[in-house]
């Protein structure tokens, strides 16, 4: 076929065609290839016919025996552990029950054979299910083991075993959020079993930096507060402030991972992690450990506090005002919102931004799981945005953000990532505030439980510092005095600090035994008391005898006829301000 | 011109230009190819279909119907002019493009994948029609380039090739976006794309490789399975390659297979074992040699078209056909990892019936002998 076609009878006119300049070209160029294309073809066909007789006169002339594993094994969806190899969730392999209508002989016989065996099954629902033009459908997932057998024992044609793999989560509600949960084909559809959904499907275990029997003691300890305080909700996270290790998340109510469709939507959602929340006075340490840090050159450092403070049409004001100058000590442990705005002031907008930057409460935490809420952060972030975010309102964070800002305070001064996973490896870090600096907040939060608003944090034995934070919580029209965010954080040993340990209360009530208060004080500081009394022999947290902190003198010096106990009043944003003096919001 | 002189036949009618212009040879080839196809249907399809519960001619009798449509419709086309062709493939490339992206939306889901669209009673793969009508529409687009330099051809032929990788992969078809992508890629090649460019096209195609193995956990699995046959489910592979040893020079004689009745796929994309089985060896090189005969003769007759455009569009086609052919022959005899792709004209698959139809009936069209072809407008 490749012999000079000008010679053919037929075929010859082709060629002889004068095309001019470039299209002359593209088609000598695109006959060249076009020869190449026909080489390939011919070899490639020539390469079957070669094979074709290998394989029908060449082979081996035994029959190759059929190989039983028809489906390959499923490597089935990896475990994930606690920090002890505790089990948080695994697979069981079971049999799931299925018919194929068409092969079937008697459907009700069939139906009623099988509701004997399986008593949650109606057998005429079953009929009428398998009579119609189905070539397949699930009778039943899940099959217990004795089940099996029965149903084997049956000998049904058209009824078959599927292998299948069911989702078990051994802790139950216990480790909820945290692990999350899967669909029926063991998908991934939150927490962990989301977020490492590939990992976990390739057979790689996840070990968690969860510690089961702290997670135990503080979901305890908070679902005991919630019933206490009758709250809406409830969110408790314990960290290692070395490592950032998570070792307890809770976010109350929760749920029965096993059956997450029976849940409420309020309950499969992970305060800790995924809320945000203006979390009040508890952001005073960061004020102040800035101030330190930055402006201030001593505890002593003295701010005014005689009058509230006015900004434009704002006024700040404190709840028990003491109506004179205050040290940074007395700042901290009254909780006075008019220093702690004038020691933001002091230092300025654009370093306070930088310094809380700096502990990440800025941007969203990269925990390991794809629950992470996003802070709230004002845009523009104007003068009166520095001074309401000194004392906790007009920057919401989640609770993960608050605990990670405590540890690096606590630690000496490290910024560490806050992490859901056992850490192997030495742990990286930023120094944000100089070791001095993390000294004297230690001090400072001793003194809150030693002589301030946190001294239900006292747990016997242990020392724990803190500091409370009760938030009126923004709603329809400003802020409302009855709905409180109540929280603590407490870190432990105060000392030398291991460990924090944040409570938070959404809504709790008053009770009569708490003189009516509903303040963090009086109800997220003894949760996290009764917390601390519970994990520290778990960690390994000698109780002390003598209390070193102690010993120092005293940072501040008692009130003449203070005596007992002095009350937090409820921080709250600047809203309720203009709403109390008949301004509208929406003139800002 | 000399060419009216050396016509054969004198005669002005259609049908005469038809006879004396058509590719006689070619013409044959499909009518023995057809043959084939109905025979293997027969010795293949009962026995899959009384497995599925239905009526043992079911798939024969569907098949063998749409015989006649699909051959008519193939010489009904041969009809047309190299401008015909490339109005008719254009139009239905639009047609078919919009069907494909339709059945995103309204498509049957059948194995993961959405490709089927149900019409009234019967159901249609769009995709199998849209590969021949992307073969002219391409074509078509490389070729504007001759009448008009400054048509931005290349680019306009990426942007059909993406428009259609787009629907393939979103179904997810990976074959057809194989074969689509071999098309092109051999049209691109004819079109004179540069040396340079011709390596780094090879290579981004090994690099769509892997990332088809790397994205589709099924072809992940069928590859791992080809290059390990230790590893997991090789269970049709293994009964057609026994069904070759099983058949020897002259077969078992026709129904005395077995292997058809295990195999799920033994009427469509294992059909070639069949035949191994039942009819042996010299009827499979005769197939071979018939699939052999047309991508070549095809080849060969599109070399000698003076139209620019009636040559790269009959390439294309051709290139096809041979992919789809060799690609299928290749799986049955265990050269490439499983894919399902469909024996031109012997598997059975009405959509891809009529669609093979539609694309040798322009092949015809396209490789006839017109004294008038020299140029198109």
């Amino acid at each position: 076929m490749t012999a000079p076609r000008t010679a053919g009878p037929t075929g010859g006119y082709a060629f002889k065609l004068v095309r001019e300049g470039a299209g002359r070209r593209a088609i000598d160029v695109g006959r060249i290839r076009l020869g190449v294309t026909i080489g390939l073809f011919g070899i490639a066909f020539a390469v079957l016919a070669g094979r074709l007789v290998e394989l029908t006169l060449f082979a081996e002339a035994e029959p190759r025996p059929t190989r039983v594993v028809a489906a390959k094994p499923e490597p089935g969806r990896a475990a994930i552990q606690d920090r002890n190899g505790l089990l948080l969730a695994t697979n069981l392999t079971t049999a799931s029950l299925y018919a194929r209508p068409k092969a079937m002989l008697d459907v009700p016989g069939a139906a009623e054979k099988l509701a004997r065996v399986l008593p949650e099954i109606d057998a005429a629902s079953l009929t009428e299910r398998l009579s119609g033009e189905k070539q397949f459908a699930w009778i039943k997932r899940h099959l217990t083991p004795r089940q099996q057998q029965e149903v084997n024992a049956l000998g049904l044609p058209g009824i078959g075993l599927a292998p299948d793999h069911s989702r078990i989560y051994p802790q139950g509600a216990l480790t909820a959020h945290v692990v999350g949960y899967v669909d029926p084909d063991s998908r991934g559809l939150a927490g962990i079993e989301r977020s490492f959904d590939g990992a976990l499907r390739r057979g790689e275990a996840a070990e968690l930096s969860i510690d089961l029997r702290v997670q135990h003691a503080l979901r305890d300890e908070l679902l005991r507060s919630v019933e206490r305080h009758q709250a809406l909700a409830a969110a408790g996270l314990v960290m290692d402030i070395a490592s950032g290790e998570i070792l307890g998340m809770v976010s109350l109510p929760d749920f029965e991972p096993q059956r997450p469709g029976a849940a409420e939507r309020e309950a499969l959602f992970n305060r800790a992690a995924l809320g945000v929340y203006e979390m009040g006075s508890t952001l005073k340490a960061f004020t102040t450990a800035m101030a330190l840090e930055l402006g201030a050159t001593s505890l002593d450092h003295k701010f005014d506090a005689r009058a509230p403070l006015q900004y434009a049409r704002f006024s700040i004001r404190d709840d028990h005002p003491k109506n004179r100058w205050l040290s940074v000590s007395e700042v901290f442990v009254y909780s006075s919102n008019i220093g702690s705005a004038r020691m933001a002031m002091d230092v300025g907008i654009a370093r306070h931004r930088q310094f809380l930057g700096s502990l990440g409460l800025l941007e969203a935490v990269r925990l390991e799981l794809l629950e992470n809420g996003q802070p709230l952060v004002p845009r523009p972030w104007r003068e009166i945005n520095t001074l309401t975010i000194a004392f906790g309102h007009g920057l919401a964070i989640t609770p993960v953000q608050l605990v990670a800002g405590y540890a690096a305070l606590a630690n000496g001064g490290i910024a560490v990532t806050p992490t859901l996973l056992k850490r192997t490896g030495p742990v990286e870090g930023r120094r944000v505030v100089s070791a001095e600096t993390s000294v004297q907040m230690r001090r400072l939060m001793r003194a809150v439980v030693e002589q301030g608003t946190g001294k239900q944090a006292e747990a016997e034995g242990y020392l724990v510092g803190g500091k409370t934070g009760t938030a009126e919580k923004a709603g329809r029209g400003g802020y409302q005095r009855k709905a409180l965010l109540s929280s603590f954080v407490g870190v432990f040993p105060a000392d030398a600090p291991r460990f924090v340990i944040l409570a938070v209360l959404d809504e709790p009530k008053g009770r009569k035994d708490t003189n009516g208060y509903a303040t963090g004080g009086w109800t997220a500081a003894p949760a996290v008391a009764r917390i601390v009394n519970r994990i520290a022999p778990v960690l390994g947290v000698m109780p002390t005898g003598r209390m070193p902190l102690d010993m120092l003198p005293p940072l501040i010096a008692p009130e003449a006829g203070a005596g007992g106990m002095f009350e937090e009043e409820p921080t709250r944003g600047p809203v309720h301000e203009i709403a109390a003096h008949g301004d509208q919001l929406a003139t800002r | 011109m000399t060419a009216l002189a050396t016509a054969p036949i004198a005669d002005t009618s259609i049908l005469g230009r038809w006879w004396s212009s058509i590719d006689r040879w070619l013409l044959a080839a499909l009518l023995i190819l057809l043959a084939v196809g109905a025979v293997l249907t027969l010795a293949a399809s009962p026995a899959v279909a009384s497995r599925l519960g239905l009526d043992s001619f079911h798939f024969v009798k569907r098949q063998l119907g749409l015989m006649p449509i699909a051959l008519g419709l193939a010489l009904t086309i041969s009809l047309l002019s190299p401008r015909g062709v490339r109005r008719l493939g254009t139009l239905l490339f639009v047609v078919f493009l919009g069907l494909t992206f339709a059945t995103l939306w309204m498509g049957v889901e059948i194995k993961g994948a959405r490709r089927w669209l149900h019409l009234g009673g019967f159901s249609l793969q769009p995709s199998e029609f849209l590969k021949p009508c992307f073969a002219v529409a391409a074509a078509w687009m490389f070729a504007a380039r001759q009448d008009n330099p400054t048509f931005p051809a290349n680019l306009m032929a990426i942007a059909l090739y993406v428009a259609v990788m787009a629907a393939l992969l979103a179904q997810p078809d990976v074959g057809m976006a194989a074969v689509v992508t071999a098309i092109w890629a051999g049209q691109f090649f004819l079109a004179g794309l540069s040396l340079w460019w011709v390596a780094s096209i090879l290579l981004l195609g090994l690099g769509g490789a892997v990332a088809a193995y790397l994205v589709f956990p099924h072809v992940a699995s069928r590859i791992d399975r080809f290059l390990d046959p230790g590893k997991g489910d090789s269970f049709q592979i293994d009964r057609a390659i026994e069904a070759f040893g099983q058949g020897g020079l002259l077969g078992r004689g026709p129904g005395e297979g077995v292997v058809k009745q295990v195999l799920p796929d033994a009427h469509t994309d294992f059909i070639f074992a069949v035949a191994a089985e039942e009819f042996g060896l010299l009827v499979c090189l005769g197939i071979v040699v018939l699939f052999a005969f047309i991508v070549l003769r095809g080849l060969v007759r599109a070399l000698g078209q003076v139209d620019y455009f009636a040559m790269l569009a009959a390439a294309g086609l051709m290139v096809q056909f041979g992919v789809q052919a060799v690609i299928n022959l290749g799986v049955n005899l265990h050269l490439l990892p499983t894919k399902g792709m469909t024996l031109p004209f012997v598997s059975y698959g009405g959509s891809s019936l009529l669609a093979l139809a539609l694309g040798i009936g322009m092949t015809l069209a396209l490789t006839r002998r017109l004294p008038d072809a020299g140029r198109l407008r």
